[in-house]
């Protein structure tokens, strides 16, 4: 049974006022699914008991928190994206003399190793530190250990190659009982951080940033105001990357920016 | 498009292996303009770039898009939802995308986006579901048709692959099962 506006409200309230978590301004159609998935998983046919069940065990918030999140990610997703940033993005990066980047909304890492496997080619890794951020704990957990299943290494592996990689990907990881965990000197490079878009600030000053496919999830005031932030924590002439279906939409940010890809949805800070 | 404008119309015509051929066939015989605004949700490869919507273009008088996140749906046009995300209908009438777990091992998934519709609550809504070897779109004709929906599903003797329109009847055996000439005439009067 969908859950009428008034049930959903009530609940977002619940949990902005126990949790502190403010989802009031994340898309309808996405957020009423996930609600509805999470309920049925819970087998609790009503929020209002979803929300009762939350506040009598401790431990109930952050499975919420697990399954609310849309945690789906892969390696190398949209392998065009990635061969613009290694044509057309990272000669630029180079010339400065810091490499700040920072993934917002990182999911369980995935992305944000492609991306230091493509900075080690380029030659640039040693130069960057990476910050990759995201709302969900335990998807930082996960990013942190630096783990895939190896099953998914073939459609992985395909997609780096897609995206015009050609070294012998097997040097990026280490096969252990069915997992694959990537190698220290990309894992070094990153530090995972607990950063929620919605209510946290700046905190620190970045060369490119990638939020990707988070957007979605997200009304335009909400999109509006993160991207405010964004722009407050790129550097002069830095880059945002956002997914490629998604797009700054609000005139008085697109104002801020030039476009450096317009299909690879990449932009760049004016000044 | 706004939801709660009774005029609004929509076609969801939902295709995996072996629908191309007749999904060219229902869209070359469309009238030259129509009132109805046309998803089509086909199960593709998620990472390896496909035209698609180009091809399907050149079988159409109009052309088809592939819609952006809160894209505004508009009557009369043909969108193709994007590879490697759920297409799902805000009620203030844009197109939202998902990027989460396959359903029915799709993404696209024909279920999430005849679900989302009902939700949105589209009311004039037309369901056309072609060949296919899994079973997404039984799930979702299912709340259609408990919405008030209809439901076209290609005769599975006439697929090339009968399983998704198989198990579409099965769970909806309310639902028609016609060949594509007579959906393409039932199509042709519900858009104008
Ligand atoms: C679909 S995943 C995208 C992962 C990755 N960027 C990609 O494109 O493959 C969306 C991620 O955004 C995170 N997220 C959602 N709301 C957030 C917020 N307010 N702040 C930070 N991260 C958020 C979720 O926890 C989830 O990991």
């Amino acid at each position: 049974m969908p859950f009428s506006i008034p049930q959903v409200h009530a609940f977002l309230n619940l949990v902005r006022e126990k949790w502190g978590y403010d989802f009031s301004g994340y898309a309808e159609a996405s957020l009423h699914r996930r609600l509805r998935r999470v309920a049925e998983l819970a087998h609790t046919p009503s929020l209002e008991k979803l929300g009762k069940r939350l506040q009598s065990d401790p431990h109930a918030f952050n499975w919420f928190l697990e399954n609310f999140t849309v945690n789906v990610t892969e390696m190398f997703r949209d392998p065009e994206f990635y061969a613009c940033l290694r044509k057309q993005i990272f000669p630029v990066l180079e010339t400065f003399p810091h490499i700040n980047i920072w993934h917002a909304g990182c999911s369980t890492g995935e992305e944000v190793y492609s991306m230091a496997i493509l900075l080690q080619e380029s030659g640039l890794l040693s130069r960057c530190r990476i910050y990759a951020t995201d709302l969900n704990p335990a998807n930082l957990e996960k990013a942190r250990a630096g783990i895939v299943a190896t099953p998914m290494l073939k459609e992985y592996i395909q997609n780096y190659r897609l995206s015009g990689g050609v070294e012998d990907f097997t040097q990026y990881y280490t096969a252990l009982y069915g997992n694959a965990i990537f190698q220290k000197e990309l894992r070094e490079k990153i530090t995972f951080l607990q950063h929620n878009l919605v209510a946290d600030g700046v905190f620190n000053e970045f060369q490119l940033i990638i939020c990707r496919n988070v957007f979605i999830y997200f009304k335009r005031n909400l999109q509006e105001q993160v991207l405010g932030l964004f722009t407050e924590s790129l550097a002069p002439l830095g880059f945002l990357a956002l997914g490629t279906k998604e797009s700054i939409l609000s005139a008085r940010i697109q104002a801020r920016f030039e476009v450096a890809s317009r299909p690879m949805k990449i932009y760049r800070k004016k000044y | 498009m706004s939801f709660s404008n009774a005029a609004a119309k929509m076609v969801i015509m939902g295709g995996s292996a072996g629908s191309m051929q007749p999904m060219m066939l229902l869209l070359s015989a469309l009238p030259a303009t129509f009132r109805a605004a046309i998803l089509l949700v086909v199960h593709r490869q998620r990472n390896v770039h496909s035209n698609l919507h180009e091809i399907l273009s050149q079988h159409c008088s109009t052309p088809v898009r592939e819609p952006e996140d809160k894209d505004p749906i508009q009557a009369g046009h043909i969108y193709l939802a994007p590879q490697n995300y759920h297409l799902l209908v805000e009620t203030d009438g844009n197109f939202a995308l998902e990027y989460s777990e396959p359903v029915c091992f799709s993404r696209p998934s024909i279920d999430v986006t005849l679900q989302g519709a009902v939700w949105a609550g589209v009311k004039n809504l037309l369901v056309v579901l072609l060949s296919g070897a899994n079973t997404d779109g039984a799930a979702g004709i299912a709340a259609v048709l408990k919405a008030g929906g209809q439901a076209f599903i290609q005769l599975p003797g006439m697929a090339e692959f009968p399983a998704m329109p198989g198990g579409a009847l099965t769970r909806n055996p309310e639902a028609s099962a016609r060949d594509i000439p007579e959906i393409s005439g039932y199509l042709n009067q519900f858009v104008m």
